[in-house]
C-alpha cells in the first residue's frame, strides 16, 4: 500500500539525527571545512548514535532487526543536513560494513563485523574511484589477479577517504578469472601498498581523502568477498547510489531552509527580496525538486528492501539528485547574492559539495 | 503505514480493465477524435457511462446515507484508497487518449463543488442525474472570464436576486469552460458558475450557482479550436437574464452570507482535489511518449542502458534517461499529493508541486520526443506530435505553472496572497 510515512522508529532515528546535525554537526561546519577536519568528538558523538550497528541484523553481527535502506537513507538525509564532509567520514566504515551485510561469507562476517560494534569508529575504508575522466565503476582498471592461491592487486586509486591510518581497505577491481568486478579485503599496512598525500579537492574538503598506489599488493583468496560467489557489484552499486543521493536531498534542504530565511529578511526596494517573484519563484522551483528527489529516493530504497533489483530506481534518483543538488545550492548562493560568494557563508561551501556528489559516483556505500 | 511503493491490489485490478480500454478503444481512436474536431467520441462515452454512473450512484447513495445519520459503518483497515485509485486512473486513461478522457460523463468539477460546499438536498438534486439512466450526463466548471484567468476574483459575472419571484438572475461570460457544451446541449448535465452578488466585495461577494440544462437565457456561443485536446469540448457560455431557483446558489446561509469567503475558499479547495489528477494526466501522456520513443530507438537498435556514468552514454541515451527521471519525479509527487488526501491531510501545497512539476515536465518530455524522432515525429503518421499538442494544456488549466508555484511560494516562505503576489 502506497504510503510516505515513516514508522515511528524511523521517526524516532531522524530526530535523533536531526538533533545532532543541527546542535553538534551546523555550528563547525565551516570551521571544518576551512581547516580540513571536524573535531574528534563531533566524529565520536555522531558514531555513538550507532546509526551503523543498529542498521545490521543482529543475525550478521549488527545490533538492529533488519538491514533496511529506507531506514539508512532517512538517517543520511539528516546527516547530509549537518555537512556532507561529516556524513562521508562518518560513514565511512559503512563502506566496507554494508558489503559485508550484502555479500559477506559467514567467516568473513565473523572475523570483521565485531569492527563496527567498538565504542569508537574503526579504521576502515573502501577504494573505488580511479584516476580518469572516463572512470567508470564497472570497467575498473585495477586488477586482481589470482595466483598460488591468493590474489595480486595492481592499479591506482583516488578519492579514498581516511585512507591513511586505515586498518583494511576494501579495495575494487577488475577480476579477469570470475569476469567481474570484485572487493578485496586489504590491510592498511600491506606490503606493495603505498598511500599517497593528502588530497586537495574543491569541496568536501573535511574529509580527508587520499590516493592509493598498489603494486603486486599480495591478498590471500578469503579475503575476496563474497568467497568463491564473489559479489553482486551491482547490488552494492544500488545500495550505494541510494545512499549518497539520500545526503544530497538533505545538503538541498539545508541549502534552501538558509536561503529562504536569508530572502524573507533581506530588505532591498524597501521590501524583502523573498516578496519579489523571481526569488520566490526560484526558492519554490527548489523545494519542488528536493521533495521530488526524497520520494525517488524512497522509492529506490523501498525497493532494494524488497529484495528486488533497484539498478534502475537508483540509478535515475542519483542522476536526479546529483543535477537537484547543484541546481538548489547554486540558487542558495544566488539568492544571496554577493554575500553567496563569500566563505563566511555557508551556501558556497554546500554548493561545493553538492558539485561533489556527482563526482563520487559509487565512492561511499553507506 | 511504514513508507512503501507497493500499489494496493485493487487498484492494479482496477487498471487491467483501464488498460483494456485505453489500448483498445482509445489508442485506435485517437488520431480520428485529434482530426474531428467536436465530434464525440461516442464509444469511449458509451463505455464509461455505465460504470461512471454506478461509481457515482454508490458515492451520492453514501453522502445521503451520511446525511441522514445512517452513516454505514464499514469497517476498512487503514485509509482509503479513492484518490489514488482515480490518479492511476487518469494516468492510465490519459496515456490511452487525454481528448477522449475529458469527455468522460462525470459531474467532475461540478460535482467536486456541489461535494465541498453543497447542503444535502443539493446534492441529492444536482447530482442524483449522474447516478442514474441511459443517457451519460456531463458537468462542469464555469469561472473564467475574458478578463479573468488566473485572478478568478475579477470575475465580472453578476448574480442579482429577483425578491418577487425569488430567483437570481444571472448575466455575463463564460469561457474556456471544459464539457460546457456537454453539460449544457448534449445532456440533462449541470454547470456550477461562479458569479459576483457584489462587484464591490471581491471574493467574499463569489459565489457558486448551479445552473441546469434547459435554463432559457443560457448560449453555447461557441466552442473552441484548440492546439491540442481536441476530442474535448471548451465551450463559452453566454448568460443573458438567466433565471435560476434561490436554492441554486451552492452552500449553506453560512456559506451564502455577503460577507463571508467560505464560498470562495470551497472553490479553491477542489482545487486541491483536481491538481493531482491533472497532473498523473499529464503523465499518462508523458508515459506514452516516452514509450514510444524506447520503442523506436529500439527498433534503431539505441537501448537505454541504467547505471553508465553520463560520459559514457550518447546524447540520445542522456535525453531519455532524463525524460523518465522527470517523470518518475513529477509522478511520485502525483501520487503523494492524492495520498495525502486519502488520508484526509491537508494537501494545498503537495497538489500544486506536483501539478507544477507535471505540467512543466509533460511539456519538456512531449516536445523531446518529437525532437528525438526527427522528421517522424514531426508527422501526424505518428501520435508523438498530438502528445505534444495535448501535453502542453496540462500546464495550463486548473491553474498555469506560474500560479502554482505562486502557491508553493506562499507555502514556503510563509507569505499570505497580499504578501506575495
Amino acid at each position: 500500500m502506497i504510503s510516505f510515512t515513516p514508522t515511528d522508529e524511523q521517526q524516532m532515528l531522524i530526530e535523533t539525527v536531526r538533533r545532532y546535525a543541527t546542535h553538534n554537526v551546523r555550528p563547525v561546519a565551516h570551521d571544518a571545512d576551512e581547516g580540513g577536519a571536524f573535531p574528534a568528538d563531533v566524529l565520536q558523538t555522531g558514531w555513538e548514535l550507532g546509526i551503523l550497528p543498529g542498521n545490521i541484523p543482529e543475525a550478521l553481527g549488527g545490533l538492529g532487526e533488519t538491514h533496511s535502506a529506507v531506514t539508512g537513507v532517512l538517517a543520511y538525509e539528516e546527516l547530509g543536513y549537518g555537512d556532507l564532509s561529516l556524513a562521508l567520514h562518518l560513514m565511512s566504515p559503512a563502506l566496507m560494513a554494508i558489503p559485508l551485510v550484502l555479500d559477506g561469507t559467514d567467516a568473513q562476517r565473523e572475523e570483521f563485523m565485531p569492527l563496527f560494534l567498538e565504542e569508537t569508529p574503526p579504521p576502515v575504508t573502501a577504494a573505488l574511484i580511479e584516476p580518469r575522466i572516463h572512470f567508470a565503476p564497472d570497467d575498473l582498471k585495477t586488477t586482481a589477479t589470482y595466483e598460488n592461491g591468493g590474489y595480486l592487486l595492481n592499479g591506482h586509486k583516488v578519492c579514498v577517504p581516511l585512507a591513511e591510518g586505515a586498518q583494511w581497505i576494501l579495495v575494487y577491481a577488475w577480476n579477469p578469472d570470475a569476469g567481474q568486478v570484485d572487493g578485496f579485503l586489504v590491510r592498511g599496512d600491506a606490503p606493495g601498498l603505498t598511500v599517497g598525500p593528502r588530497e586537495k579537492l574543491m569541496g568536501v574538503r573535511a574529509l580527508p581523502t587520499y590516493s592509493l598506489m598498489l603494486d603486486n599488493v599480495r591478498v590471500d583468496a578469503a579475503c575476496r568477498l563474497g568467497g568463491e560467489q564473489g559479489i553482486d557489484f551491482r547490488r552494492i552499486q544500488a545500495h550505494s547510489r541510494v545512499a549518497l543521493a539520500a545526503l544530497g536531498v538533505g545538503v538541498m534542504r539545508g541549502a534552501l531552509e538558509y536561503a529562504v530565511d536569508y530572502a524573507k529578511q533581506r530588505v532591498q526596494f524597501g521590501q524583502p527580496i523573498a516578496t519579489k517573484q523571481a526569488i520566490a519563484f526560484m526558492l519554490a522551483e527548489c523545494a519542488i525538486e528536493i521533495d521530488a528527489a526524497r520520494l525517488m529516493v524512497w522509492e529506490a530504497a523501498w525497493k532494494l528492501d524488497q529484495g528486488q533489483d533497484a539498478t534502475r530506481e537508483s540509478y535515475l534518483a542519483k542522476q536526479y539528485v546529483d543535477q537537484a543538488a547543484v541546481m538548489v545550492t547554486d540558487s542558495a548562493v544566488q539568492t544571496l547574492g554577493g554575500y553567496g560568494y563569500i566563505r563566511e557563508y555557508p551556501v558556497e561551501r554546500w554548493l561545493r559539495n553538492a558539485r561533489g556528489l556527482a563526482t563520487f559516483y559509487g565512492l561511499a556505500i553507506v | 503505514m511504514p513508507i512503501s511503493f507497493e500499489i494496493p491490489e485493487r487498484i492494479r485490478q482496477n487498471l487491467q480493465m483501464t488498460e483494456a480500454l485505453a489500448s483498445g478503444i482509445m489508442r485506435p481512436d485517437a488520431r480520428y477524435y485529434d482530426e474531428h474536431e467536436h465530434e464525440r467520441p461516442h464509444t469511449f462515452i458509451t463505455m464509461t457511462w455505465p460504470v461512471m454512473r454506478d461509481q457515482q450512484k454508490r458515492q451520492l447513495d453514501r453522502m445521503t446515507a451520511q446525511a441522514r445519520g445512517e452513516v454505514p459503518e464499514k469497517k476498512r483497515e487503514g485509509p482509503g484508497i479513492i484518490y489514488l485509485n482515480m490518479v492511476f486512473t487518469f494516468e492510465m486513461l490519459s496515456w490511452g487518449d487525454v481528448g477522449q478522457m475529458l469527455c468522460m460523463p462525470t459531474a467532475l468539477l461540478a460535482g467536486a463543488a456541489i461535494e465541498a460546499v453543497g447542503t444535502p438536498e443539493q446534492k441529492e438534486r444536482f447530482l442524483r442525474r449522474f447516478a442514474e439512466g441511459d443517457q451519460p450526463v456531463w458537468g462542469a466548471m464555469a469561472m473564467t472570464e475574458p478578463g479573468a484567468g488566473s485572478d478568478t476574483s475579477a470575475i465580472q459575472t453578476t448574480a442579482v436576486l429577483d425578491p418577487q419571484t425569488n430567483e437570481w438572475i444571472l448575466n455575463g461570460e463564460k469561457i474556456f469552460c471544459t464539457n460546457g457544451k456537454l453539460a449544457l446541449e448534449e445532456s440533462n448535465g449541470i454547470v456550477v458558475v461562479w458569479a459576483t452578488v457584489d462587484r464591490s466585495a471581491g471574493r467574499a461577494g463569489m459565489k457558486p450557482f448551479v445552473v441546469e440544462a434547459g435554463t432559457p437565457g443560457v448560449t453555447i456561443e461557441k466552442v473552441e479550436i484548440k492546439h491540442g485536446i481536441r476530442a474535448s469540448d471548451t465551450a463559452t457560455i453566454v448568460l443573458k437574464d438567466a433565471r435560476i431557483p434561490y436554492d441554486n446558489l451552492l452552500g449553506s446561509p453560512e456559506v451564502q452570507r455577503r460577507d463571508t469567503t467560505e464560498g470562495f475558499k470551497g472553490a479553491m479547495a477542489t482545487f486541491d482535489a483536481s491538481r493531482p489528477l491533472i497532473a498523473a494526466s499529464a503523465m499518462g501522456v508523458g508515459r506514452a511518449a516516452l514509450e514510444f520513443v524506447k520503442e523506436k530507438l529500439a527498433e534503431e537498435g539505441i537501448e537505454i542502458p541504467y547505471g553508465k556514468p553520463r560520459h559514457a552514454l550518447s546524447a540520445v541515451q542522456r535525453d531519455v534517461l532524463e525524460m523518465e527521471a522527470q517523470l518518475r519525479a513529477a509522478w511520485l509527487l502525483t501520487l503523494r499529493a492524492a495520498s495525502m488526501l486519502d488520508h484526509g491531510l491537508h494537501n494545498s501545497l503537495e497538489a500544486s508541486m506536483a501539478k507544477a512539476k507535471a505540467g512543466k515536465v509533460v511539456t519538456w518530455v512531449t516536445q523531446k520526443a518529437v525532437e528525438l524522432l526527427g522528421p517522424r515525429g514531426y508527422s501526424c503518421e505518428w501520435l508523438v506530435e498530438k502528445w505534444m499538442r495535448d501535453a502542453k494544456i496540462n500546464d495550463i488549466y486548473e491553474g498555469t505553472g506560474q500560479i502554482n508555484l505562486l502557491i508553493v511560494a506562499r507555502r514556503i516562505l510563509g507569505y499570505s496572497s497580499r504578501e506575495l503576489t
